[in-house]
């Protein structure tokens, strides 16, 4: 008994020992730790065309934004097919966290000032942690600077103000391919026509396709349900390319939407990509239009060494 | 029945001996720092994060980094080095597996720097190459320090510079990677 429990001890000590040398394979004994693997870059900035993507500014980054959107292409060579009818927003966007960011810019059409914040608040991700969307809340507000039209009448500062509510609901689903969801509440204090709705609601969808490491294809659309606004406003569609280099954005595309702010491409846009005119022709309403983005770090990151 | 005890006590000393000197070193917090430095463009990154695992009895090493880990200046820099470079979705760590090559000028149990020389197999953005670099291992109060200097090709793995930035992108890639390994 004693001599078998002994050889047994020995035996115990033995198969520790052994243990220790079958480490042949470092590598895999590494492990595999569960980090959260957050999507990124699901879009290439933070604008699909016109309206928003669920990407943010990161922090302490500075986008400063100039866009373009012209006249009709129909109009021809004359009108060097709509770019002599250019209208312009310049703005920048800053990134205050990397959930978190403002903007604002400057439209020359109606001389619009827009002012936004843009909260991520879910974050679409795997690994340790699995999110299948991102989710962001965006709040726009917009101001009309033109001089009031008749300026005999009784005319109100509140009528200049346009309030925009979105939520941005949107997945990457592979390297190549995102899609997003934007609901989305514009609020008029002063209407056309009494017919005319104060809140608008609107429906967009929006995605993008990449077709090479630096070069994707975005589509843009806001259906606007019947009964709020006039039927002479059509849902804006626009279609367009992301061309990306070391720190620019380059977005080029076709819209029918001649406005850059929410309330103006979502309520406001006047003709449908093809349409009949009043003697029977087939005409085109898209413009030429681009939007030219590029970022500077203002606050670098802490603790890079 | 004492002899036996005796033999018995003798073996589990000589085991227990072999089973400390056979020891694994590790960390999950070794440093890695690239940087690449050209007049038109300065590239630097550093990953705070990385693993590895070196068995003293055997001098195999094996070290395994995440790509998403690595921090830059510029946040844009960063989603491009993810995205359109290494291309991390695809390829998530990079890993080395090789070994001490003059084990035997290394004394794990006597605290001190020694040169040394790793030979193995370089994983990255998929594809592995024959690697062999210089290193100093520090041994002192029962942790092991290595430290290493390196030059990498992006050529090399795969990664594709565009014709636009070639001048951005130093054709060598310096590496420095420095980790803290205790006991396993």
């Amino acid at each position: 008994m004693k001599i078998f429990t002994l050889l047994f001890l020995t035996l115990f000590l033995f198969a520790g020992r052994l243990h220790a040398q079958d480490g042949e394979d470092l590598l895999s004994q590494l492990g595999e730790e569960k980090t959260i693997d957050y999507a990124t870059a699901s879009f290439k900035s933070n604008r699909v065309i016109n309206g928003h993507s669920i990407e943010n500014t990161a922090a302490g980054v500075l986008d400063v934004k100039i866009s373009h959107r012209f006249s009709p292409v129909r109009n021809g060579i004359y009108d060097m097919f709509g770019l002599d009818g250019a209208t312009i927003r310049i703005g920048a966007d800053y990134g205050i966290t990397n959930r978190l960011m403002i903007g604002f810019g400057r439209n020359s059409l109606e001389k619009v000032i827009d002012g936004f914040a843009k909260y991520k608040i879910l974050r679409q991700s795997s690994g340790a942690k699995n999110v299948p969307v991102t989710v962001c809340y965006l709040v726009d507000a917009q101001i009309v600077t033109q001089k009031f039209s008749d300026p005999t009448r009784a005319n109100y500062f509140s009528s200049r103000l346009f309030y925009t509510h979105q939520l941005l609901i949107g997945r990457k689903f592979s390297n190549n391919f995102s899609l997003q969801l934007m609901p989305t509440v514009i609020h008029r204090n002063l209407v056309p026509t009494k017919e005319d709705k104060n809140d608008v609601f609107s429906m967009g969808i929006a995605g993008r396709i990449k077709l090479t490491k630096r070069i994707a294809l975005n589509a843009e659309y806001y259906y606007v349900p019947t009964g709020q606004i006039s039927e002479t406003y059509k849902n804006s569609l626009s279609l367009g390319f992301d061309i990306e280099t070391g720190g620019h954005v380059f977005q080029l595309h076709f819209t029918n939407a001649r406005d850059m702010t929410y309330k103006g491409f979502i309520t406001e846009t006047p003709e449908d990509w093809f349409f009949k005119s009043d003697d029977g022709r087939l005409m085109g309403g898209m413009r030429f239009g681009f939007n030219i983005s590029r970022v500077f770090t203002i606050v670098k990151p802490k603790s890079l060494n | 029945m004492r002899k036996l005890l005796f033999l018995f006590l003798f073996l589990a000393a000589l085991f227990l001996a072999n089973t400390a000197a056979a020891q694994k070193f590790f960390t999950r917090d070794a440093k890695v720092k690239f940087n690449s430095d050209t007049p038109m463009e300065k590239i630097e990154a550093v990953n705070k994060s990385a693993s590895c695992l070196l068995d003293t009895q055997s001098g195999k090493m094996a070290w395994k980094v995440l790509m998403k880990g690595f921090q830059f200046e510029k946040a844009l820099m960063q989603e491009h080095f993810n995205e359109n470079y290494v291309e991390s979705s695809q390829y998530p760590n990079a890993t080395f597996e090789g070994e001490i090559v003059n084990l035997k000028d290394i004394n794990f149990s006597q605290d001190g720097k020694y040169n040394a020389i790793t030979k193995g197999k370089m994983t990255i953005h998929g594809v592995t190459k024959d690697v062999e670099m210089p290193g100093v291992i520090k041994v002192s109060g029962g942790t092991v320090t290595l430290n290493s200097n390196f030059t990498l090709v992006c050529a090399d793995y795969d990664i594709k510079i565009p014709a636009v930035v070639r001048d951005n992108i130093a054709k060598e890639i310096k590496v420095m990677v420095e980790g803290v390994l205790k006991p396993k």
